[in-house]
């Protein structure tokens, strides 16, 4: 194969059929998918998009993003999903944050052990995307705001980093950037100086078609798959399959608030 | 009769203070902008003339569409703008002074906020823009070979 060929793709006769596609390749298949699935009937695709949405259309509400941590699953010293969210969304992690104490958490791992019987529970926290959140409840500026999709996000252009929402969250999900982080973001995750982050659910990835998140497909990677993602409101997703089969808590269900993120084993 | 005599008045004061400033209307000393061109693309997404006035409005009516509703397209996305127009030798739309955004952002003396948040390089290689996959690597052999930096004009010849 020449050096100087103009298109890489298309490659000549003995190269074999490209497994890996380019992202280009996925939108088109994505765009076409889509199309073929309007064309039949609503409610009625030929192929199964993974909630691909077009990228010029909104978050819809018919779906409603959610993750079933599976606290059995959940390994002892693993830390594999507070690195993978700290890698796709550039955050730094506490244990090389020159200030601990303030250094930002989008997920951490906690283990909990039973005073009474020694037993350990490992879980992460994380966000828990409530469907009736009170950092929005409380949000002096409607920074703080929930996605269609239920995904609970804060809009960096109107946060003026006040920091009640992190007093409201009863899950101190929240953290504030306390310092500059001198244009080491990542370009499809903005965050800065003196706003107020949590975790997002990998919207960038969900928005792309990706339907999972770093922190699942991390857990997945490492065997344990103690993680599952996937649309709450369709029936048919593993996440719902899973929801209907085995006992699950929301953490401090006393208060309410409809949670995305569900626990099993605690 | 009150009009003329207002008008005049704030003539009388506007002379006073540009002459007490030292400065004439007609002068303008300040060094001009240097707009590096966008390598990658032909053409702005919108009309450059358009462009230069109102890229703020459509950046913004953008960002609210990507953050609240998650409308992520590409023509008005701040991450394209970058992709296109992050300069050669920084490889940044805000690192030094020269840099795309900065350049005329100095000249004019308004502050941008983006870079206090938004990255100001592309993500991965330059390599990877879309509109520079199918002859990048053209490109950087132009410019091991060439004593000028490498225009978008040479890039128009290759690519045909």
């Amino acid at each position: 194969m020449s050096e100087m060929n103009p298109n890489p793709v298309n490659t000549g006769q003995h190269e074999p059929a490209p497994t890996v596609e380019s992202p280009q390749r996925r939108r088109l298949i994505g765009a076409a998918g889509a199309a073929a699935g309007l064309a039949i009937a609503p409610g009625v695709m030929l192929i199964e998009v993974a909630h691909g949405r077009p990228e010029d259309q909104p978050a819809s509400s018919a779906v409603r993003w959610g993750m079933l941590v599976d606290a059995t699953k959940c390994a002892t010293g693993c830390n594999d999903c507070v690195t993978a969210c700290s890698t796709e969304n550039g955050w730094t992690p506490i244990g090389e944050s020159a200030h601990p104490k303030q250094a930002p958490q989008w997920i951490r791992k906690l283990e909990l052990q039973d005073p009474l019987t020694q037993m350990e529970t490992n879980l992460p926290m994380m966000c828990q995307h409530c469907a009736e959140p009170p950092c929005v409840d409380v949000c002096p500026t409607g920074a703080s705001f929930k996605r269609a999709d239920g995904i609970v996000l804060v809009n960096r252009h109107t946060c003026i980093g006040c920091r009640y929402c992190m007093m409201a969250c009863p899950y101190k999900a929240r953290s504030l950037v306390h310092e500059q982080l001198n244009d080491t973001q990542k370009a499809d995750v903005p965050r800065g100086i003196g706003c107020v982050e949590s975790c997002t659910f990998c919207v960038q990835k969900v928005d792309r078609g990706d339907g999972t998140t770093a922190c699942v497909e991390a857990c997945t990677a490492s065997g344990h798959n103690a993680l599952v993602f996937g649309d709450l409101n369709d029936p048919d997703s593993e996440i719902s399959r899973k929801l209907r089969e085995i006992p699950t808590k929301q953490v401090r269900a006393d208060l309410n608030l409809n949670l995305g993120v569900r626990y099993h084993g605690i | 009769m009150a009009s003329l005599m207002q008008r005049a008045v704030r003539a009388a004061f506007l002379a006073a203070a540009l002459a007490w400033a030292g400065v004439s209307p007609a002068q303008a000393d300040a060094p001009k902008p240097v707009i590096e061109k966008a390598v990658k693309g032909q053409q702005c997404v919108e009309d450059t003339e358009y462009m230069r006035k109102n890229h703020m409005k459509v950046l913004d009516l953008h960002r609210d569409k990507t953050v609240i509703e998650g409308i992520r397209t590409k023509k008005h996305s701040l991450k394209e703008c970058i992709n296109c127009h992050a300069s050669e030798k920084t490889g940044s739309v805000a690192k030094s002074k020269d840099d795309f955004c900065v350049s005329c952002h100095t000249y004019a003396a308004v502050k941008i906020d983006c870079f206090e948040c938004h990255s100001t390089k592309p993500q991965g290689p330059m390599t990877m823009h879309p509109l520079n996959a199918g002859t990048a690597h053209y490109k950087h052999k132009l410019v091991a070979g060439a004593k000028k930096p490498v225009t978008v004009d040479d890039m128009a010849k290759v690519a045909q």
